[in-house]
């Protein structure tokens, strides 16, 4: 880990250590009345199916459909210093339906969220300095479902080289969330709720808090390649575990789901983006991961996008997973009752995904459909195999106005 | 973390490094219409924004992707 330190401490140098020379980014004269620099909207439809859910030990359907929208707005404006100010604002709302969420509590006609509407705003503020090169932002992003409440607070800071071909970046995360504790209607204790809407009697609000620290270097090679490597170390402490996921011991006892209060991750990604002749581009990201319940990661994905026409492209993918399970970890049944910590989550279980699709993008010079405003319009689609069988698919539109 | 992650990651790190020393030969603002092209973008793209949330749901793995690595529960 020492050797590591170092190599991260010299890649930090080098990424300091920019030429001082003449600054070339003074602008000259610009507007600086606030001004909308870009509308996003996304929508998406993903549907999933499987029979290893962790609400019924690691068996059981896995059924879940989320529509989710999102729309996005991004403001800026330049101030007497020649400052650039960006706001951005983000409003995202999702209906899911969960079969799994469904088995709860079996004995009612609706358990606590077997449908959930998850709504997630955040606002941002950056400012870019030209003389300094640096730019600094915060942010604020909340989050609610049914059971489930977070509020995350990030503060960034990046520094641009002279030549604008590198660049250091820093981003800080707090995210201090708090969840109702619903339990498996079996395994409740006397005059403990249900978490349903109209019962009243008490739930256990238990905290959940994640600290991350994003530390990411990105470089111009060459007029072609673009290459940034990216460190986010990750701590979360306090409830980690899903209380109404339920565990079934070797003895044919029954438990809910319990894993340790703390869990530290370290991924570290690297990402390439090549432009291949005229008409081809190559996106390619490499992740490696590990933390301290054991499980050791790596993804892949590469995408590449042609340029049919300048205005048209098309663009494959494919995105490789695998991961080794956390300690804690077993099948339905498979569990020693000895053991203080235990999991049947497949989503933490020892897996291999394969994600394939293609996405296409239309861009013309005079806006979509000749509206000058509406800058271009998005269609994905990616099908996704999980190695105990789960698949999904997921269909994804973009409209971008600016 | 075992020793051959701790070798596996030292690896990583310099290789990024010699593959970074390169790109201190600058380029010019002029010479990156390639660079600027919006795909070439190293930032996670506005249409992959939920995909990124289904892999954080889906995948014991998170971060370092450019996208939310927690907050929420995804425990559905």
């Amino acid at each position: 880990m020492k050797k590591l330190t170092v190599t991260v401490a010299l890649m930090l140098t080098c990424g300091l250590g920019w030429a001082q020379t003449k600054n070339e980014e003074e602008p000259s004269y610009e507007a600086r009345q606030l001004k909308v620099e870009e509308v996003n909207i996304v929508s998406s439809y993903y549907h999933q199916e499987g029979n290893n859910s962790a609400v019924t030990g690691g068996i059981g359907t896995e059924k879940l459909t989320d529509y989710a929208n999102s729309f996005d707005l991004v403001l800026s404006k330049l101030d007497r210093k020649n400052r650039q100010h960006t706001f951005t604002a983000d409003f995202n709302i999702d209906y899911y339906t969960s079969a799994s969420s469904d088995k709860i509590d079996p004995l009612t006609i609706s358990s606590a969220s077997k449908s959930d509407v998850h709504v997630y705003p955040s606002l941002s503020w950056r400012v870019r300095n030209p003389r300094t090169r640096t730019t600094m932002g915060i942010g604020y992003s909340f989050s609610t479902e049914y059971d489930y409440t977070s509020n995350g607070f990030t503060a960034q800071w990046a520094k641009n080289s002279v030549d604008n071909n590198r660049e250091l970046s820093l981003r800080a995360s707090i995210f201090l969330d708090t969840w109702q504790a619903i339990l498996p209607a079996e395994l409740r204790p006397s005059n403990y709720g249900s978490g349903a809407e109209n019962d009243r009697v008490r739930v256990d609000e238990k905290p959940r808090n994640s600290y991350n620290l994003a530390v990411s270097l990105s470089q111009v090679v060459n007029k072609r390649l673009h290459l940034m490597v990216i460190a986010e170390p990750s701590f979360q402490q306090g409830l980690l575990s899903t209380p109404y996921h339920r565990v079934y011991f070797t003895d044919g006892s029954l438990t809910t789901e319990r894993l340790p209060g703390t869990r530290l991750k370290l991924p570290i990604g690297v990402r390439a983006n090549y432009f291949y002749g005229d008409r081809m581009i190559v996106r390619a990201f490499y992740r490696f991961y590990a933390d301290d319940w054991r499980m050791v990661a790596h993804t892949a994905n590469l995408e590449v996008p042609v340029k049919i026409t300048p205005f048209l492209s098309v663009s494959p993918f494919y995105r490789f997973h695998t991961q080794t399970a956390v300690q804690y970890f077993r099948a339905y049944g498979q569990h020693n009752p000895t053991l203080l910590y235990h999991t049947s989550d497949y989503d933490i279980g020892a897996i291999t995904t394969h994600f394939v699709g293609a996405g296409v993008r239309i861009a013309p010079p005079g806006g979509i459909m000749g509206l000058r405003h509406w800058n271009s319009l998005e269609l994905r689609y990616g099908h996704y195999v999980r190695s105990t069988g789960m698949t999904a698919n997921i269909l994804t539109l973009l409209v971008k106005v600016k | 973390m075992k020793m051959n992650t701790k070798r596996f990651l030292y690896g990583l790190s310099l290789l990024i490094v010699a593959l970074s020393l390169p790109g201190c030969a600058s380029v010019k603002e002029y010479q990156k219409s390639r660079i600027n092209d919006s795909e070439m973008e190293l930032a996670g793209r506005k249409a992959e924004k939920f995909e990124t949330s289904f892999y954080l749901y889906r995948e014991g793995a998170s971060g370092a992707n450019g996208g939310k690595s927690s907050g929420g529960c995804g425990c559905n």
